[in-house]
Parts: C-alpha cells; sequence; structure tokens
C-alpha cells in the first residue's frame, strides 16, 4: 500500500504525464480508502480549473 | 467607440502588469510585455470578435509575450541544480509523518463550492498572494504550466532542469498553492 505522501506526488504527476497502469490501479486503491487524498484530488482539480481562469482572464 | 476601447484598455493594465510580473518577477520585463501587449491590441482593434470578453483577448496576446520573453531568456539561464527552498523539503516534512501519512493537524478536508469562491474577488486576491510566495524559479515553472500551458518537455528545456526535477517542482508548488489557500481562504469558509 502506497503511503499518503507518495500519493499526492502521483496525483501531481497524473496531471503532467500519463500515469502507468499499475500507478493508476495503486491510486485509485489508495483514494478509495484514504478520505484525505480524496479530498487532496478534489483540490487538485480545483487548483487546475482556478489557475485555467487565472491564466486565461476569467476572473471578476 | 475607439475611444472606449482605449478607456477599457487603460482600465485593464494593472491587472496586465500584475499578471506579467508574477509570472516575470521582473519589472521591466513585466512592463515590455504589457506594453507590446497594448500596442498589438491597439493596432488589431479589428481583430477582437466579441466572442470572448475584451480581458480575455488581452491576457491571450500577453500569454504570447510572456512565451517570447522565457524563451529570449532561457538562452542566457545555464544548467543549475535546484536549491533546498525550490525542492521544498520543509513543507512536505511538515505535513506527513515518518511514515509518509498526513500528520493529524494536515489532513486536507473537502473545499466547499470552489465554484462560489472564483466569483468573489478577494478569493483572487488570496490566490495571487499565495502565488507570490512560492519560491522565484517555482513560480515560474508552475506558471509556464499552468498558465501558459507549456508542456513539461519544454519546461524542463527553458528552466535547464531534468523531467523528474521539474515534476517534483510542479509538485512543491501544487503542495504549497493548496497549503496556502486552505488556510488562508477555505479554512475560513462555512463547508
Ligand atoms: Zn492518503
Amino acid at each position: 500500500m502506497m503511503s499518503c505522501k507518495q500519493a499526492t506526488e502521483l496525483m501531481s504527476q497524473e496531471q503532467d504525464r500519463q500515469l502507468t497502469f499499475f500507478e493508476r490501479i495503486n491510486l485509485r486503491i489508495h483514494v478509495l480508502i484514504c478520505d484525505a487524498c480524496n479530498n487532496y484530488r478534489q483540490q487538485m482539480s480545483v487548483l487546475r480549473d482556478a489557475c485555467k481562469r487565472f491564466g486565461s482572464g476569467g476572473t471578476p | 467607440m475607439e475611444l472606449d476601447r482605449q478607456k477599457e484598455l487603460n482600465a485593464l493594465r494593472p491587472d496586465l502588469l500584475r499578471f506579467a510580473h508574477l509570472q516575470l518577477r521582473d519589472s521591466g520585463a513585466a512592463e515590455d510585455a504589457v506594453q507590446e501587449t497594448m500596442l498589438a491590441a491597439l493596432v488589431g482593434n479589428h481583430r477582437f470578435e466579441n466572442r470572448s470578453s475584451y480581458k480575455t483577448w488581452l491576457i491571450s496576446i500577453l500569454r504570447n509575450k510572456i512565451i517570447d520573453i522565457i524563451r529570449s531568456q532561457s538562452r542566457e539561464v545555464t544548467a543549475s541544480s535546484l536549491s533546498d527552498d525550490e525542492t521544498g523539503d520543509d513543507l512536505v516534512d511538515s505535513l506527513f509523518d515518518q511514515r509518509g501519512h498526513w500528520q493529524e493537524t494536515a489532513r486536507p478536508g473537502r473545499w466547499a463550492d470552489p465554484e462560489n469562491s472564483f466569483e468573489q474577488q478577494q478569493f483572487w486576491q488570496v490566490f495571487e498572494a499565495c502565488l507570490d510566495h512560492l519560491p522565484e524559479r517555482t513560480a515560474r515553472i508552475f506558471m509556464m504550466r499552468e498558465f501558459l500551458g507549456l508542456d513539461t518537455d519544454e519546461i524542463c528545456k527553458e528552466a535547464s532542469i531534468s523531467t523528474s526535477n521539474c515534476w517534483v517542482v510542479l509538485h512543491r508548488a501544487r503542495m504549497s498553492l493548496r497549503t496556502c489557500l486552505e488556510t488562508k481562504w477555505f479554512a475560513g469558509e462555512e463547508a
């Protein structure tokens, strides 16, 4: 079982590269049973949305 | 009509300058990028179609100017290793225990209604402050990825670092930003 620290590394890298099959499976299992990392993943997607908005001048 | 456009352009100038400065971290270079953007906007005004907002259109011109500047600068930068500041090990060490699990006080919470936050100007002030908090090189690499939309291969080349270092820097940048946003914004919001 991977640690939360490793999981956060993969949750960042999945935004920059294609994860391997085993990385994807391991990560999926981890976030299924770890609330904190599941929340972290949501935060990563919010962060990306925020950057998209900011980077395209879509802020109020 | 033309006059309105020019007024609008002037009114947006501070926004453009802040945007450029966040990424270039250099007043002179930021000023140049904005100057060129405004010039291009005035000359190419007829090319602006009302499909997007004027600000969005200007930012898209500015993004290209910033990429040009970064590309011309990177030729002057020689390969260097990352400083401790940039690997951000301190932050990571403070968030996890020795086995790599979240410290009890550092466990991420669910961010309530981000769309609602995006509509608020105060949120973006916090967001900019958090970006400003990143070490200079980290911020540049992060913004090349997220705002300028460059892929990691090009970023590594421009920043003269290896691909794996690039991933490390991006990870630390994201970790630092979400920690900053959580403490300075979302923790205060009602869940
Ligand atoms: Zn976890």
